[in-house]
Parts: structure tokens; sequence; C-alpha cells
């Protein structure tokens, strides 16, 4: 049985982030005040601690730092920080294609995700898959 | 305030038992208490600081204290996962040159291999009560629900982080980075393995081969069954007592010369997983002692896995960054065979990870080695000059690193 993807735990600071999630559209963070994107999405900017913090909608494309599979068979899954264009790296899942397949240094992009009872959950896949 | 000096280990003691049936958590802290009490020659009302972690049950501090009927001036629970009494020795030679207290005691003990058989056992008393045909009740994964509060985890387990696949994020970065292989990093077990024989507490004694750990099960790619440290029950507990006190006792002194704390985390997104928090803890331990890696005769390093160690090898400056592979192979790790003899308890790959804390049981082998008391396979000649290394939490993500170093007077 494929792993079931737990529902995000919610905080209303990052509402936001699970409702563009639902609509197909990654958000990241940006500080106005010293310009960087920062993951995971905080009110605060955790480099100058500035408020002046803004949702901007990310590319969707980033590039595989690590990953590594565990489980086997339809339970198996890739857990992986994956860098975003915009700069800051996340963690997720690369999905879409045999895990024996993903390379550090690959090109992907977003996909979303259906969680257990819970909003979408970003993930990534390689360019050329339909996920 | 340097704490070179300021602070002797009197007492050390491990719980003998891996897996603590019919014992509770808070049994567990008192047996290991009392282990090391007996251990320094000391008694109970000589102790008048208490440290503890997460590990303990309730009010942490404040329950144990209540068991054990201590009368405290000083207490101290800092938690910061399996590093915590590497950090508690630190903290407690801070408090002793502070004048805050002048015997310390700091306990680890748990029981989670005999928790989850428990859960297990119920689950199947359940399943068997409600028959054929009913939904089947399952054992819990983890003993703790996730905390709603801790902002992160929303953005983290939807993906299945798992202390195991964290880990391999690092090896594989390692690997891709540096060019270590999978057979490198079997060397850490080997050695671990050469010491547990040796160790009739241990829970794996059987000497490995890094075939054999290449060729056991993949858990998490590229990390094997074999680089993954054992889970135990036990504990283990430590006295840190001001140098005057320590000199008037009959054990052979061993003071604490270099500590060294420090975490990291996910930086805003800023991932780096070449490099640990013990390049940082590493560095403040060593300046504060004086000397230089090449000067550790002796080193436990946390063993959750064998990358853990790869990376403080690299971070504690016992080689260049990237070299750890070539560092650990051809049996350098094993005492007598190699430069830098590691864990000859067996370490947490081989012998005990208490609590899913190899922390307390990192110190007191350093302190076996340094008063001569390590098993006579592995006891290192005129051992003067150790270090101890402990890393809690995860080393993909947020963990606390703590070095001390220690020398024998």
């Amino acid at each position: 049985m494929a792993r079931r993807i737990p529902k995000p735990l919610v905080l209303p600071d990052t509402l936001a982030y699970w409702q563009a999630a639902d609509e197909g559209r990654l958000l990241v963070k940006r500080c106005t005040a010293c310009g960087q994107h920062h993951h995971y999405p905080r009110d605060i900017c955790p480099f100058c601690l500035s408020d002046a913090t803004e949702w901007a909608t990310a590319a969707g494309t980033g590039t595989v730092y690590a990953f590594s599979t565990m489980g086997q068979g339809e339970a198996a899954y890739t857990l992986a920080y994956v860098t975003l264009d915009e700069g800051p790296t996340l963690m997720t899942n690369l999905v879409g294609a045999d895990p024996a397949a993903f390379v550090v240094g690959q090109r992907v992009r977003v996909v979303f995700q259906p969680s257990d009872g819970g909003h979408a959950v970003p993930m990534f896949a390689p360019f050329d898959v339909l996920v | 305030m340097s704490l070179n000096g300021s602070a002797a280990i009197v007492g050390a003691y491990e719980h003998p038992t891996r897996k603590a049936d019919g014992l509770s958590v808070l049994r567990l802290h008192a047996d290991v208490a009392k282990g090391a009490l007996a251990d320094a020659g000391l008694c109970k009302d000589d102790i008048d600081g208490y440290f503890c972690a997460g590990d303990a049950p309730g009010l942490g501090t404040a329950t144990v204290a209540e068991y054990l009927g201590l009368k405290l001036r000083h207490v101290d629970s800092t938690e910061c996962g399996g590093s915590a009494p590497l950090l508690h020795v630190a903290h407690a030679a801070a408090a002793i040159a502070a004048g805050r207290c002048n015997v310390a005691l700091i306990t680890l003990a748990g029981r989670p291999r005999a928790a989850m058989a428990e859960a297990q056992a119920r689950a199947a008393t359940a399943n068997a009560a409600a028959g054929a045909g009913a939904k089947p009740v399952k054992p819990p994964l983890a003993l703790k629900p996730p905390d709603p509060d801790a902002p992160e985890l929303a953005f983290e387990l939807p993906y299945g982080p798992a202390t195991q696949n964290l880990y391999a994020l690092v090896a594989q970065r390692h690997m891709h980075e540096f060019g270590t292989t999978s057979e490198q990093l079997a060397w850490i077990k080997v050695a671990a393995s050469h010491h547990a024989q040796h160790n009739p507490h241990a829970m794996l004694r059987n000497v490995v081969t890094v075939d054999e750990v290449v060729n056991s099960p993949l858990v998490s790619a590229p990390l094997h069954r074999l680089d993954c440290c054992v889970m135990s029950d036990g504990g283990g507990a430590l006295i840190v007592a001001r140098p005057e006190i320590a000199r008037s006792l009959k054990r052979p002194l061993v003071m604490v010369r270099g500590t060294g704390e420090s975490l990291k985390h996910g930086m805003g997104g800023h991932i780096d997983l070449t490099w640990s928090a013990a390049a940082r803890s590493g560095p403040a331990a060593f300046a504060e002692a004086g000397i230089t890696p090449a000067q550790v005769q002796y080193a436990s390093l946390y063993d959750s896995f064998t990358i853990t160690v790869l990376m403080q090898l690299e971070d504690l400056g016992f080689c260049k960054k990237g070299e750890g592979g070539r560092f650990v192979q051809d049996g350098n790790l094993i005492s007598g065979v190699g430069k830098l003899p590691f864990n000859t308890d067996g370490g947490g790959l081989c012998n005990n990870h208490p609590a899913n804390r190899g922390g307390v049981t990192k110190v007191i082998e350093a302190v076996r080695q340094l008063r001569g008391e390590a098993h006579p396979a592995v006891q290192v000649n005129g051992c003067t000059w150790a270090l101890a290394s402990g890393i809690g939490g995860a080393l993909a993500s947020r963990h606390t690193a703590g070095t001390l170093i220690l020398e024998r007077l």
C-alpha cells in the first residue's frame, strides 16, 4: 500500500501557503527589508528579523540537492532536499519516476499531491513527467 | 571564563540492561544514579546539583529529584536530544566554577525497546479480542505525537522524514561531493564490532566485515541496516565534582579540559549538509583545552549511524573535510590497529544506544579509557587525552553538538 501523506499541521501564519498549494501554486516568503527569500515561511525574516515579509509565487522549478528512498514496493518514497530557483532549499518528496533514476543536480518542477484529509502538498518531479 | 580545570568527572556508570522489561524509566534513572555514586565513592547527600534532559519523565529534574530524595541548590534540564549529557558536563563545570554547586549528578535513561514491545503486545491482544473481520489495531509508529506548535513540522512531516532517511541525505550528499563510498562507511561499523566482541553487555557482539555491512538490507539509500545503531533500553550516569573534592576521592582524576556546544538548523533554507554543528563545538573545546586533535588518544564519537561518525571526524579536525572516508578505512578506528581508537565499548552501533540517546555512554567510555578501566583488549596504552562528542537531533535538519576534552592527571 502506498504511503499515506500526513496532512500538514497548519498554523495561522502559513495558512496562505497551504491554500495556494490547493490551487496549484507554490509560495515562498520574501523579506522586503533585506530582499532575501526564506523557507519554511515565517512572519519574521530569519535573516534580519524584519516583519516586512510577503508571499511571492515561486516559479516552481529547482534542482535536486540530496535524496534518499526508504521502504519497499508501493510503500517506497523518496525524501529529498530541492533548491528552488529563488534560493531556498526545501524538504520534499521526489515523485513521478523510478527512484533509481533520480540524480543529484537534476532539474525538477513542483507538482501537488493530495494529503490524508488536509491541504495539498508540494512535491517535485522530473520536467518531462506528467504527475 | 575558561572551564579548563574547573571540574572533574568522578563517577561514571552504565546500566547493564539492554531491554528493561519490568523496570520503569524512573527506576532506570535511580539505578544509574546509585551506580555512579558507588563508582565515585560518594553518597546521595553529597549531590547538590542535578542535570537531566527530555528522557526523564514528568517534570524532569523535579520528578527525578523527588524519587531519589535529592536536596539540591542547582538544577539544569538542558534538552537537546542525545548530545545533552555532553552539554550537561560542561554546564556542571560552569556551575561548579560559579560556586552554584559542588557535586553534580547527570542521568540519562529510558526504555523505548520495552515500550514498543508492550505497545505491539497490546495491539495483538486487542486484535485477538476483536476477532476476525474487525479492523486491526496497529501499534503506534512513534511513542510520542508530533508537537502541533512546532512550525517547521508542517513543512517536513508530510514528506516522511524518519531518522534513517534524514541521515541518509547527509551520507548521499557526502558521497556526491567527496566521492565517499559505502565501503568506507562500513569500516566504521567494522571497527565498532571489533570492539563490541569484548563487551559482554553489547547487543551485537559478532565481528562483521565490510562485505557484510554493504550487503545488509538497504534501510534508506545509501545507508544499510548495519550502518545504523542498535535500539536499546538502559542508561547511564555521571558525577562531576569540584577538583578539591575529586582529589579527596580514591578514583583516578579525570579533569574537564575543554568544552564546546553549538547547534545547526535549516537556516531559513540555506541547507548545506556537508558540515555539522561539531564544526563549531569542536574548535571551541580544543581552544579551551589548549591541545590539537593530533594529541587525542581516544575518541568517543556519536554513532547513531556510520555517517554521523564520519562527519564528526572531519568537523572536529581529525582529518580534512571530505577525507573522512579515507581516514576510517583499513581499520584506522580499531584499538591496537589504527591511529584513532573510537567507541571501544562497541558504541551505539553495536553496544548500546539507551533511550535513543547515545550521549552518556560516550562520556562513560572516555572515562573508562582515561582511568585504564576499558576492556584490556581495547584499552589504549597510557591514555591521557580523550575526546567525547555528541550529536542530538538530526544531522540533516536540526541538531545540537557537544564536545568534551578530558585529561587524566
